[in-house]
C-alpha cells in the first residue's frame, strides 16, 4: 500500500491520526497542567475535525451530530471544567519535574510499534487504512494509561482516563463508521458523569492531604494508626 | 547551461541571506512594538565591518584567522546543493543531503575550534554548548532528512524535491512528523529562542555569540553572513521539502521568476512565523534543551515508523 | 604464487627484524663473524673496512636500531605491495608450508579479504617503522632494552601477517597466540610500574579466553566436517542451532579482541601503557586482524548466515559505537580517549557487517556486497587515521612528559607541522566531508537507506533507530575530537612543560605523519580507488559486486545507482577552493586593511586573562555528563575550603571527578568474584592433612576395582 495511491479521504484520515498521536506525545511530555488541559481540547478538536470529514466523505448526517457532541464535550466542556478546577485549587503555578522524560517518550514510541505488531494478524482480512488507523487508535489509548502512570498530579490522571476514551471514541469513528447513537450519547453522559465526580473528589482530597500528589495517597492510612 | 544557472542561483542564495535576517528583524521589531531599521541595514552592517581593519589577539593561531574563510565557504557550498528556485541541479549529484549535513559539520568543527582559540572562559563555553546541541541535533535533522530520502528513494535533493513535487498533492503523516521534527531542529541549529537568543548581550545566556566574542572586521562579517546564510538554508529546506509548488522544473525564464517569487513568499511566511514564535515563547535554560532536541528526536524517529509502516507496508 | 612471494618475504623481514634486534648487546659477535666473513674471501679487502665501520662502538646502538626498523619497514613495504597484488589479480592463491604437525601441514591461503588486510598491516607497519627510531631513543636502554622491544615487535607484525594467510585452524591458532603473546611482552614493556603490570596481566587474561572461544568456535565446526583446513570446514554441514553456537563463540572471540562493549575492558588499560608505536599497531591493525577472523568465519567459513545474528552483531555494534565515544569523552588521559574511540569505530564495523549479514540473509547480495565494503572500507580509514592519532600522541608525549590533556594547550604556535598533521587526524575521525572517515559513513548512511527492500517488520524498524545512532556517534565523536584538538593545541599553555615545548626534531616521526595524512587526504578525494580494489574482495567472498560497480570513475562515488545517491569529493574539493579562494583575495584587496592588527585579547572586557581560566577536559563535557548521566559511574566532589569570619569566604575549591566503566562492577567483579568463591570451594579439597589425602588415595582404588569388576 503507497499512500500516493489512496484517495484524498484515506489520506486525510491518516494525517489525522498522525496528528492524533502527536497530541498523545505532546501530552506525555507536559509538566504544566493548564498547557496539558489545552493540549486535550486539540486533540478533541482534531477528533471533531475527523468526525466532519468522515460525515462528510460518507455523506451520514449522524456523524455530525456525533461532532457537534464531541465538540461541546471534549473541546469546550471538560476543558473549561478541568481548568475552572485547576485555578481555583491554585494548582496552575506547580510543575511536575518529569523525571524521566526521554525514557518515557522513547517508551511511547516503543508502544506505538508494539500496538501495530499486535494488530497485525488481527486486521489481516480487512483494508489497510483500517490497520494503520486502528493502530494509531490503539497507540492513543495506550498512550493515555502511560500518561497516568507517568504524571503524580492527581488532575493528570483524569486527562490520561479521558484520553483513553478519545483513542475508543476514534477508533470508533475510523472503523465502523461511527458507533450507534445510543451507545455514543451514553459513554459521553457517562465520561461528563466521571468529570463531574473527579471534582468533588479531588476537592476532598486536597483538603485532606494538602496536595492532589497521588503519590501521597498511600499516606492516608495513617488517619487510622 | 545547467551549471551556470547552478552558480547564478548560488549566488543569489548568498546575497539573499541578509535580505532574510532584516525581514525578520522587522517583523520582530514591529511585533514588539519597536521601530524597525530598513530592510537593508544587514548589507550596511557588512559592508562597514569588511572595511574595517580586524583587531586580533596575540596569541591567536591560524586557526582563528582562517576559520572565517572555511565557515563561510562550507556554508556557500552548502547553498549550492539546496534547490533555491530550480529543481534541476548539476551541484546536487556531487553532494547529496548527507554530505549537506556534513558540511554544516565542517563548519560547525572550525567555529568551535576558533572559540577555543583565544583561550577565554566564554570561547570554551560557547564551544562546549554548540557541540552539545548539535551532538543531539544532528540524529533529529538526518532521521526528518531519512523520511524524505526514503520516500523518494534518493538520497539526491534535487532528485527527491522533484519525486514529491510530480506526485502532487498528498498528505502524508510521516512528512508532518518529519516537518515539525526539521523545525525544531532548526531553530536549535540557528541558534534562535527558545534554544539561544542571538541578540542577548549576556555572555553566560550566550551560545553561537560566545564562540565569536572576539571576531572583528572582515572576519565577523564572513561569520555573520555565514549565519545568516545558515537560517536561509534551513528555511529553504522546509519550505522547498515540505511545500515544493512553485519551485522551477525547467529553465525557462518564466518558471524561473515564478520560482524566485514562490521561494521569496514562503520565506517570508516562515520568517513572519518565526518571529511570532520567538516573541510569544521564553528561552529555555540550558539543559531543558535536551528534553526539546529528544523530543524533536522522537517525532523524526515517529515520521520514520509511519513511512516504514504506514506508507510503504507489506 | 607469485603473489605468494612477497607476502612470505614480508614475514621473513619481520622475523629478521625481530631476530636482528636481538643482536643488540651482541655487538663482538656480529664483528666477528663480520671479520670471519671477510676473512673468507681475501679479495675483498676494500669491501670490509664500511662494514667493520658500521660497526663502530659509539654508533653501533643507532645503527642497528635503524637497521632493525629498516627491515620493519621492507617488511611492511612488501606487504603492501603483496596485498595489491592479490586485489588486482582477484584470484585465491593456496600453497602448503612444510612446518607443523606430520599429518597437518600448514595449509596458506591468500585471497582478496588476506591481501586487503595485507593493504592495511603493510601501511602502517611502514608508517611505524619511520616514526620508530626517533621514538625508541628516548627510552633507557637499562630498564627498557631495546632487545625486548624490537624482538617481540617483529614476532608481533610477524604473528599479525601469518593470521592473515593461514588457511586451517591450527596455523591460524598458532599464529594468534604468537601475536597475542608478543603484545602481552609489548604492553608490559615498561613493567617497573604496578598498574602497567595490572593493565598488561588483564590484556593477557582477555586474550587468552578469547583465544579460547576461538578454539572451541572452530571446534563445532570440526566437529561436523572432517578435517582442520578451512576448506574442509566450509564444508561442514551444520544445523541452524550449532551453527549460531559456532558463531556466538566466533562473536565471543573475536569480539573481546576487537573490543566490543561489554568486553572492551582490555582497551583502554593496555594502550595507555604500551609504547606509543605499538599502541598505533594495537589500535590500527591488531583490532582488524579480529575483524578478520570474524568476516573470514561468518562470511566465509559459516555456510548461511541468519538474520538474527546480523541483528546481534549491529545491536552489539551500536552499543559499542555509543558506548565508546561516550566514555572517550570523559577522559583527561590522551592515549585512553584513542583507546575508547576504538571502541567506537570498531562499533561501527560490527553495525555495518551487521547490516551485511541481515541484506545477505533476506537474499540481498548485492545490497550485502555495499555493506561489507563500507565495513572494509571503515577498517582501512580507521587504521590510517588512529595510527595516525597515536603517534602524534606518541610526540606530544615526548614534548610534554605527560598524556594528561589537561596539562597541554596552546602547542599550535610551537610544533606546528605536527599539530597541522593531528588537525587531519581529528577531521578524518570527526567524519567531515574532504577526509576518508566521511566516505565510510556516507557508505554506511547508504547501506543502511537500503532498508525498504526487507519485508521484515522488525528489521524495517531497527534498522533506522540504528542509522539514528550511528549519526548520535559522529556528532559525539565530533565533539571529543574538538575538544581533544582545541584543549591540547590551543588556547593558553597550561603547565610549564607544555610552555617549553618544541617541535620533533627527527624528521623520521613527522614524515610518518606526514604519510598517514597524505593518505587520509588522499582516499578521501579518490575514494573510487580503494572501493575497485574492496570490489574485488565482495566478489570472492559473496560472489556479488556493487550494484553500480561498473560505472565507478575517478571522480564520482555512486555505489548503488547515480539516480539513488552519488558524491563527488573531487569537485566538493575543487569547490571548496573557489568559495575559499575568492572570498580571502576579495576581502584582502585594501591595503590598508589587509593586515591584522594585534593587541590583547578582548575577553569581554573583563582582563587579566591566564591559562587557568580557559576550559578544561571535564569542564567542556559538563553538559555531555548531565545529559548522559546514566551512562557512566560518576564521582564528582566539590570540597570548599572556608576562611575568615564565620567561614563565609572561600579560599579554594577542590574539584574531584571519576568516571569509571559500568562493566566493572556490573559484569567482571561478579564474575572475579564468583570465580574465587568457586575456586574456595574447589579448594576445600586441600585439608592439609595426609591421612585425607591417604584417604582420597583409598577411595579411588576401591572405585576402580568397583568398575573393574563390573
Amino acid at each position: 500500500m503507497n499512500i500516493e495511491q489512496q484517495d484524498f479521504y484515506t489520506q486525510a484520515i491518516l494525517s489525522m491520526a498522525a496528528l492524533v498521536g502527536l497530541t498523545s506525545f505532546l501530552m506525555l511530555g507536559q509538566g504544566r497542567l493548564l498547557r496539558l488541559i489545552f493540549v486535550f481540547a486539540l486533540q478533541g478538536l482534531l477528533l471533531t475535525l475527523t468526525t466532519a470529514l468522515a460525515a462528510y466523505s460518507l455523506d451520514s448526517p449522524h456523524l455530525y451530530i456525533s461532532a457537534m457532541l464531541t465538540l461541546i464535550l471534549k473541546v469546550i466542556f471538560i476543558p473549561w471544567m478541568l481548568r475552572r478546577q485547576v485555578l481555583l485549587m491554585n494548582m496552575h503555578r506547580d510543575v511536575e519535574a518529569l523525571k524521566n522524560n526521554t525514557a518515557v517518550m522513547l517508551g511511547g514510541a516503543g508502544l506505538m510499534v508494539f500496538s501495530y505488531y499486535v494488530l497485525h494478524p488481527i486486521v489481516q482480512t480487512s483494508s489497510a487504512i483500517m490497520l494503520n488507523a486502528l493502530a494509531f487508535s490503539l497507540s492513543v489509548v495506550l498512550l493515555g494509561m502511560l500518561l497516568m502512570i507517568s504524571h503524580r498530579q492527581a488532575v493528570a490522571h483524569v486527562v490520561g482516563f479521558m484520553a483513553i476514551e478519545n483513542g475508543l471514541f476514534f477508533a470508533a469513528i475510523v472503523a465502523t463508521k461511527g458507533m450507534p447513537m445510543v451507545v455514543e450519547l451514553g459513554v459521553a453522559f457517562d465520561v461528563l458523569v466521571a468529570a463531574v465526580l473527579f471534582g468533588i473528589f479531588f476537592f476532598h482530597i486536597r483538603t485532606s492531604i494538602d496536595s492532589l500528589d497521588v503519590d501521597r495517597l498511600n499516606r492516608l492510612h495513617e488517619v487510622d494508626q | 547551461m545547467n551549471w551556470l544557472l547552478a552558480v547564478i542561483q548560488t549566488l543569489l542564495f548568498v546575497a539573499l541571506a541578509p535580505l532574510l535576517s532584516g525581514w525578520l528583524k522587522w517583523c520582530k521589531c514591529h511585533l514588539q512594538n519597536r521601530k524597525a531599521p530598513s530592510l537593508l541595514q544587514p548589507y550596511r552592517d557588512l559592508l562597514k565591518l569588511i572595511r574595517k581593519q580586524p583587531v586580533v589577539a596575540e596569541h591567536a593561531s591560524w586557526i582563528f584567522t582562517r576559520s572565517p574563510y572555511i565557515i563561510f565557504s562550507a556554508m556557500v557550498l552548502a547553498a549550492s546543493v539546496v534547490p533555491l528556485i530550480a529543481v534541476d541541479l548539476p551541484t546536487a549529484a556531487s553532494a547529496d543531503v548527507i554530505v549537506l549535513v556534513g558540511f554544516f559539520a565542517f563548519a560547525r568543527f572550525f567555529l568551535a575550534l576558533a572559540g577555543l582559540d583565544i583561550g577565554t572562559a566564554f570561547g570554551g563555553m560557547g564551544a562546549s554548548r554548540e557541540m552539545t546541541i548539535s551532538s543531539l541535533a544532528e540524529p533529529a535533522m538526518l532521521m526528518a532528512v531519512f523520511t524524505l530520502t526514503m520516500t523518494a528513494s534518493t538520497t539526491n535533493l534535487s532528485l527527491a524535491i522533484a519525486h514529491v513535487l510530480n506526485e502532487g498533492l498528498v498528505l502524508r503523516p510521516s512528512f508532518i512528523f518529519a516537518m515539525f521534527a526539521l523545525v525544531l531542529v532548526a531553530i536549535a541549529e540557528t541558534g534562535r529562542v527558545p534554544v539561544d537568543n542571538p541578540t542577548t548581550h549576556l555572555e553566560l545566556t550566550m551560545i553561537h555569540e560566545a564562540m565569536i566574542l572576539e571576531y572583528s572586521g572582515r572576519h565577523l562579517a564572513l561569520i555573520e553572513w555565514a549565519s545568516q546564510l545558515k537560517l536561509m538554508l534551513y528555511g529553504v529546506l522546509i519550505a522547498n521539502i515540505f511545500l515544493p509548488w512553485g519551485i522551477a522544473r525547467d529553465f525557462s525564464l518564466h518558471a524561473l521568476g515564478y520560482g524566485l517569487l514562490a521561494i521569496s513568499g514562503k520565506l517570508a511566511v516562515l520568517a513572519v512565523c518565526l518571529a511570532i514564535s520567538e516573541t510569544l515563547v521564553a528561552k529555555m535554560r540550558l539543559f531543558r534543551v535536551q528534553e526539546y532536541l529528544s523530543f524533536a528526536y522522537l517525532l523524526g524517529l515517529l515520521g520514520m515508523l509511519s513511512h516504514i509502516i504506514l506508507e510503504a507496508s507489506r | 604464487m607469485m603473489v605468494l612471494m612477497p607476502a612470505y618475504a614480508a614475514v621473513l623481514f619481520s622475523f629478521a627484524s625481530g631476530l636482528l634486534a636481538l643482536m643488540t648487546h651482541r655487538r663482538p659477535l656480529l664483528e666477528s663473524l663480520c671479520l670471519r666473513y671477510a676473512a673468507r674471501f681475501p679479495g675483498r679487502q676494500p669491501g670490509r673496512i664500511p662494514l667493520v665501520g658500521l660497526l663502530e662502538e659509539s654508533r653501533y646502538p643507532i645503527r642497528l636500531r635503524q637497521a632493525v626498523f629498516v627491515l620493519l619497514g621492507i617488511s611492511g613495504l612488501l606487504a603492501v605491495l603483496a596485498g595489491s597484488a592479490a586485489l588486482v589479480s582477484q584470484s585465491a592463491v593456496t600453497d602448503q608450508i612444510g612446518l607443523g604437525l606430520p599429518w597437518l601441514p600448514w595449509h596458506v591461503r591468500f585471497d582478496g579479504l588476506s591481501g586487503f588486510f595485507f593493504l592495511i598491516v603493510g601501511i602502517a607497519v611502514s608508517a611505524v617503522s619511520l616514526y620508530g627510531p626517533g621514538y625508541v631513543q628516548t627510552y633507557q636502554e637499562e630498564k627498557h632494552p631495546f632487545a625486548v622491544l624490537g624482538l617481540f615487535t617483529g614476532l608481533f607484525v610477524a604473528g599479525m601477517l601469518l593470521v592473515l594467510l593461514a588457511d586451517d585452524a591450527f596455523f591460524f591458532m598458532i599464529a594468534w597466540e604468537l601475536m597475542s603473546v608478543a603484545s602481552y611482552f609489548l604492553v608490559a614493556f615498561q613493567h617497573e610500574n604496578p598498574a602497567n603490570r595490572r593493565a598488561a596481566f588483564l590484556y593477557l587474561l582477555m586474550a587468552e579466553v578469547g583465544a579460547l572461544a576461538i578454539i572451541l568456535g572452530f571446534g563445532v565446526l570440526a566437529g561436523f566436517s572432517d578435517g582442520l583446513t578451512f576448506d574442509a570446514l566450509r564444508q561442514a554441514n551444520l544445523s541452524t542451532g550449532w551453527a549460531s553456537i559456532a558463531f556466538v563463540l566466533a562473536l565471543l572471540g573475536f569480539g573481546m579482541k576487537a573490543g566490543i562493549v561489554p568486553i572492551h575492558v582490555w582497551l583502554p588499560e593496555a594502550h595507555p601503557v604500551a609504547p606509543s608505536h605499538i599502541s598505533a599497531l594495537m589500535s590500527g591493525v591488531m583490532l582488524k586482524v579480529a575483524v578478520y577472523g570474524l568476516i573470514r568465519f561468518c562470511f566465509d567459513l559459516l555456510a548461511d548466515a541468519q538474520w538474527q545474528w546480523g541483528v546481534v552483531l549491529l545491536v552489539l555494534g551500536t552499543i559499542s559505537a555509543l558506548g565508546g565515544i561516550l566514555y572517550a569523552m570523559m577522559q583527561p588521559n590522551l592515549k585512553r580517549l584513542l583507546a575508547y574511540s576504538s571502541v567506537e569505530n570498531i562499533g561501527i564495523i560490527f553495525m555495518v557487517l551487521g547490516l551485511a549479514m541481515i541484506f545477505l540473509a533476506n537474499g540481498f547480495p548485492q545490497l550485502a556486497a555495499l555493506g561489507l565494503l563500507a565495513a572494509l572500507l571503515h577498517a582501512f580509514n580507521h587504521a590510517l587515521f588512529k595510527n595516525l592519532l597515536f603517534l602524534g600522541a606518541g610526540i606530544l608525549q615526548h614534548q610534554v612528559h605527560s598524556l594528561d590533556i589537561d596539562s597541554m594547550g596552546g602547542l599550535i604556535k610551537r610544533m606546528p607541522q605536527t599539530s597541522f598533521l593531528f588537525l587531519i587526524g581529528c577531521m578524518s575521525i570527526s567524519s567531515l566531508p574532504l577526509f576518508n572517515g566521511f566516505v565510510s559513513e556516507w557508505l554506511a548512511f547508504q547501506t543502511a537507506l537500503q532498508v525498504d527492500v526487507l519485508d521484515n517488520g522488525v528489521l524495517r524498524s531497527l534498522i533506522p533507530v540504528s542509522a539514528a545512532a550511528l549519526a548520535l556517534t559522529a556528532a559525539l565523536a565530533a565533539a571529543c575530537f574538538v575538544k581533544v584538538f582545541g584543549l591540547i593545541f590551543l588556547g593558553l599553555p597550561r603547565s610549564r612543560h607544555s610552555e617549553k615545548a618544541q617541535e620533533a626534531e627527527n624528521k623520521g616521526m613527522l614524515l610518518a605523519l606526514k604519510l598517514l595524512a597524505g593518505l587520509c587526504f588522499f582516499f578521501g578525494i579518490f575514494p573510487t580507488l580503494i572501493i575497485g580494489a574492496l570490489n574485488t574482495v565482495a566478489k570472492q567472498l559473496i560472489g556479488q559486486v556493487l550494484p553500480n560497480a561498473t560505472l565507478l570513475s575517478w571522480m564520482w562515488l555512486a555505489p548503488v545507482s547515480v539516480q539513488k545517491a552519488s558524491y563527488s569529493p573531487v569537485l566538493v574539493l575543487i569547490g571548496v577552493l573557489i568559495a575559499t579562494g575568492f572570498t580571502f583575495w576579495y576581502l584582502r584587496r585594501n591595503p590598508d586593511t589587509k593586515s591584522m592588527r594585534r593587541s590583547g585579547a578582548w575577553d569581554c572586557g573583563f582582563g587579566g586573562l591566564n591559562a587557568r581560566m580557559q576550559y578544561s577536559s571535564s569542564a567542556f563535557t559538563m553538559p555531555f555528563r548531565r545529559i548522559f548521566a546514566k551512562v557512566w559511574l560518576i564521582d564528582e566532589q566539590i570540597d570548599k575550603d572556608m576562611q575568615g569570619a564565620q567561614d563565609m569566604d572561600v579560599a579554594a575549591i577542590h574539584y574531584r571527578l571519576q568516571v569509571q566503566d559500568h562493566s566493572w562492577p556490573k559484569l567482571y567483579q561478579p564474575i572475579a568474584h564468583g570465580i574465587n568463591a568457586a575456586a574456595r570451594l574447589v579448594g576445600r579439597i586441600q585439608t592439609g592433612n595426609i591421612r585425607v589425602y591417604l584417604g582420597y588415595s583409598f577411595v579411588t582404588l576401591i572405585v576402580m576395582l568397583w568398575v573393574v569388576s563390573l
